[in-house]
This record gives C-alpha cells, structure tokens and sequence, in this order.
C-alpha cells in the first residue's frame, strides 16, 4: 500500500469523553486522536472499560463527545448517518420482522421502492447464506444466523464506513471463525472502512490492517500495530511467523493493561 | 370433603416422590404428553363436577353448592323470568365499553410516561396509589356524581381496567431493548419512524397482556360496577339472588361469569397469536 495516496475517511481529534454517574466522573476517553484511512481495515482491542464502545458509538453519532471531534469525510459527526452502518454485539434484529424485514428496514426508510428494496435485501442474504431463511424470524435463527442477517443488514443500507462491537463475542469458535472468513471476503469484494472491536486477538490480527490498542482508566489509545499480512488472509494464516509474531507482541501489551486494570 | 383432597393431594405426592427416587422424568413426562390436551381439559372438567357433586351431598356445603341439575334447570328459570339474556348483555356492555375506554385512554398515558420523565413522576405515583384500591370502595363517590345507571357502571370498570392496562403498557414501553432503538437510529430512522416501526410493534406483546388484564379486571370488577343501583346485569341479579337465597341461579350466574372470563382470554389468545406469533417463546 506503500506510495499510494490515502484519503483520510474518519478523524478523530483529541476526543475526551466523560460519564457523570452516581459513582461519580468516569472519564471514559481522553485525549483520543486517529486517523482511519479510506477501506482500512481497523481492529481495536484492550481491557474491558477501556472506552472501546465509548468511542465507537461517538463515531456512529450515538453518543457525544464531552470535548474533542470526529469527522467522517472531512464532516463533522453530530449525529447518525447512513453512511456509518453499525454492527452490534448483541444482533439488535427487529423480532416483529423476517430476514428480509430486517435487511430491507434501511432501504425502506430511505423511501426505496418495494421491488428495489427487495432485489437488493437479497442480494446481501445470498452474500450471508441465508437464502433459505428469507422468510424467518429471528426467534428461529441460530445466533450465527441472526449476526449474519445483522451483517447483512448493515451492508444492505450501503454504507461507508462499517462499526463494529465485537459482532462474533457470543458465538463459539467454529461459527467465529467462519464468519470472520466471510467478512473478509466481503471486504474485499465490497471495500468498506471498517473499524472492528474485539477481545479476541488472534481475531484482531487476522482481520485488521491496523491493531489499536487501548489502555485503561482513562481510555487511551496506548499503541497502533502494523499488520503487513497481505490479504486474502484465511485460518493458515495463523500459523505464519509474522502472524505469531504480531500475536505474541500485541497479547502481551494487553496483557499489561489488564494487569494495569487489575491493580 | 376434606378427606377427599387429601387423598388427592397424598397420590400426587407419592407419584412425584417416585419418579424423583427413579430419575425418569422423560417417562413420567410421556404418558402426560400422550393424552391430548383437549382430553386434559375434559379431564379437569369432569373432576371439577365430581367435587362439585360431592360439596351438594355432604351437609356442610350442600346448599352453597346445590346439584348441578338444580343449576342447570335455573337457566329455564331465569329464561322464564325473561332476565338471563339481558343481565349477560348488560353486563358485557358494561365491560366492553369499560374496558375499551380505559384502553383508548391508557394507551397515550402509557406512552406518555414512559417518554416523558416529568409526566411519569407525576401521574405513575396516583396510579399505583389507587390501584391497590378495591373498586367497590370508591363506587359510592361515583355514583353521588355520576348518579345510577349505565354510566356509573362503565366510569368504575373504565377506572379498573385503566390503572392496569396503563402501569402494564408503560412498563412494556419502558423495557424495549435501547440497542433496538439504536439499530434503527443508525440506519436512518427519525424519531417518528422509531416511534411507529419500533416503538409500536415492540410494545404490541405488552399492550395484548394488558388486553387480556383489562379484560379479565374488567369482569372481576362487575360487581362492584353494578352496585351503583343497576337495573340489570350478571352481578346485580347475583346480588338480588342473595336477598332471597337462591343458590341455584346465583352459583349458575357465578359460572357464567366465569365462562365469560374464558371466552374473553381465548379471543384475546386467538389475537396474540396472529399479532406477536414472532416472539421468543414464553408460555
Ligand atoms: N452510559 C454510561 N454511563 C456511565 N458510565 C458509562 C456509560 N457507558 C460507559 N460508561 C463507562 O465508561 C467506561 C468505558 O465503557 P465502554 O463500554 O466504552 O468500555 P469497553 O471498552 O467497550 O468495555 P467492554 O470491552 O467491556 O465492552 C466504563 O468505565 C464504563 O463504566
Ligand atoms: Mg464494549
């Protein structure tokens, strides 16, 4: 990628961000600055309460920020756009809809007509494989199923930017690990900005471009990893030294957060 | 009687203990699941007339539970009296429109509170403060201002089935999952889709439970309703009965009241299905 020019897609300026609770203040962010490059591929990890979600939900317009600004497309966020999808971790499904319901909402929100919101809603199920489900609702999706049809309708309503709260945290290993091998290569057919929070760091390696790690109390961000992996990555990607390597580096920052977190 | 339950009562414990000594719930489940639920209902009606006969024979409670033939054959009585038909449609007049009014009113209360702190820290208290209040108590203070008749009798049941239906919805509204709202937020929604395509279809499992609660509240305060001098009506004609000790019809209407319930909870069943079958299943 080296030598090609870069559009900087989403800025993050010196963004704070503090919480009044009964508690008392929790500064959640402070002094947070990126800059996430056009169809990057971002994976962030670090302890839990670190402000992962925090920050994420400022860049999707959910929350504000207490100090600090974030800008998509040299625009400045003040509020939720359709050009920043939001993938959650606990699948956020419509239960009253279908599959194609729930792929479509979007669509018919932006006044498209039935057919086009239909044809395109399709689309996206065939891209997920769940063409046979079209007509289910939620309740009788397996929980893979159900973040799949949450992919899908994320990709449906066309955005730029994708966000995503660790989206494969409540499933088992196997349905993980092939999802994460799906979301890539959706990404790479489809190029997204994507910004991709996850525990899980062996999932940060294999998909992001670039690992952020954040440290705690308050959140910052502590050190930003270059993945040099080229794509299209799959699971024997994980047994490459570089991999192993970036693995071993990255596990033991975190690891000194969480003890920092513990202390 | 008594000696009767407890027989009952001994059986069903023995049976559990066995099946716990065993371990075999699955075979224990079996023969349950293998007689249809139809025949289960049957079951069920069949012995409640087998104690019912037994309360008409032993002394003690034989003339609060007179033969079922005697019950039977009041239906003609009170057909003859030219009553049984208008007291029932009298009094499901009463709680229909009762109960719809107190719908149609909770509903925007419900909506209210839940949006709108303010409203809901005022009015949610007067609400839990006179719900735990039996109708019957306040009847007298309706009448002296709504004098007798109908009216009375629709303002106590709209009153009962309000308190409920709107604490219920509210609490519903309140509890919808805040990630749908984001959900729907981040791909495009305004604050009136959110309203109409999440709010709305996400509260329809609550708002059929507060159905089915100000319907059968609605019925359970009738007699209260129609101690304001009603002229006719399943509660009024029971108290009537009383004043001249006739078991017969008044146990007949008790029933009928009673039928009524069910009738009421199946067609509101019947319409939960058909609007929130999508739910996660919680029987
Ligand atoms: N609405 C809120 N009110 C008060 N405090 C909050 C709120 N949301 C988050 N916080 C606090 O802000 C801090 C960061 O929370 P955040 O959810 O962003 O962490 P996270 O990194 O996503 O954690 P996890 O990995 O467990 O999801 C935490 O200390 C949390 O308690
Ligand atoms: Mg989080």
């Amino acid at each position: 990628m080296a030598g090609e020019e870069r559009v900087v897609k989403l800025k993050i300026d010196n963004v704070r961000k503090v919480y009044n609770s009964q508690n008392g203040e929790v500064i959640a962010l402070n002094g947070v600055s990126l800059d996430i490059y056009e169809n990057e591929f971002i994976t962030v990890v670090g302890p839990s309460g670190c402000g992962k979600s925090t920050l994420l939900n400022i860049i999707a317009g959910l929350e504000k920020t207490t100090s600090g600004k974030v800008f998509c497309d040299d625009q400045e966020i003040m509020d939720t756009g359709t050009e920043r999808g939001v993938v959650f971790q606990q699948y956020a499904l419509f239960p009253w809809l279908t599959v194609l319901g729930n792929v479509k909402f979007g669509l018919s929100l932006q006044g498209m007509k039935k057919e086009k919101a239909d044809e395109i809603a399709m689309k996206y199920i065939r891209m997920v494989d769940l063409e046979d489900f079209v007509n289910s609702y939620p309740k009788e999706l397996s929980g893979g199923m159900k973040q799949r049809v949450a992919i899908a309708r994320a990709y449906a309503a066309n955005p730029s930017v994708l966000l995503m709260d660790e989206p494969f945290g409540a499933l088992d290993a196997q349905t993980r690990t092939q999802l994460q091998e799906e979301l890539l290569h959706t990404w790479e057919k489809e190029q997204k900005t994507c910004f991709f929070i996850t525990h899980d760091v062996d999932e940060a390696i294999i998909l992001g471009q670039r690992v952020i790690i954040m440290s705690a109390r308050p959140g910052r961000i502590k050190e930003v990893v270059d993945i040099n992996i080229p794509y299209p990555r799959s699971q024997e990607t994980k047994i490459t030294p570089e991999f192993l390597e970036a693995k071993n580096y990255i596990w033991s920052q975190v690891y000194k957060e969480y003890l920092e977190v513990r202390k | 009687m008594k000696r009767v339950v407890k027989i009952v009562i001994n059986q069903t414990l023995k049976t559990k203990n066995k099946s716990n000594v065993k371990k075999t719930p699955m075979t224990k489940s079996n023969w349950v699941e293998k007689i249809p639920s139809n025949l289960w209902v049957l079951i069920s009606l069949v012995v409640a007339i087998f104690i019912w006969t037994i309360l008409s024979i032993i002394p003690n409670t034989s003339r609060s539970f007179p033969n079922i033939f005697y019950v039977s054959e009041s239906v003609v009585t009170m057909m003859q009296r030219g009553v049984f038909w208008s007291d029932i449609a009298s009094s499901l007049i009463s709680v229909l429109v009762g109960f719809l009014i107190g719908f149609v009113i909770s509903l925007p209360v419900a909506v209210l509170m839940a949006w709108y702190r303010p409203i809901r820290f005022i009015i949610e208290p007067w609400i839990q403060f006179v719900r735990n209040i039996p109708p019957l108590a306040y009847v007298p203070l309706v009448v002296i201002s709504a004098g007798v008749g109908r009216t009375p009798q629709i303002i106590v049941i709209t009153i009962a089935t309000f308190l409920t239906m709107s604490i219920t919805i509210y609490q519903g509204v309140r509890n919808i999952d805040p990630t749908l709202i984001k959900a729907a937020r981040v791909l495009g929604a305004k604050d009136k889709d959110i309203f109409l395509k999440v709010i709305a279809p996400a509260s329809l499992p609550f708002i059929m439970t507060a159905i089915r609660l100000g319907t059968a509240i609605g019925l359970t305060s009738l007699i209260a309703a129609e101690s304001t001098g009603a002229s006719a009506g399943l509660g009024m004609r029971i108290r009537a009965l009383n004043n001249t000790f006739e078991a017969s019809p008044m146990l007949l209407y008790i029933i009928v009241i009673g039928v009524i319930g069910l009738i009421f909870e199946r067609l509101v069943k019947l319409l939960e299905r058909r609007l929130t079958g999508w739910q996660e299943k919680r029987e």
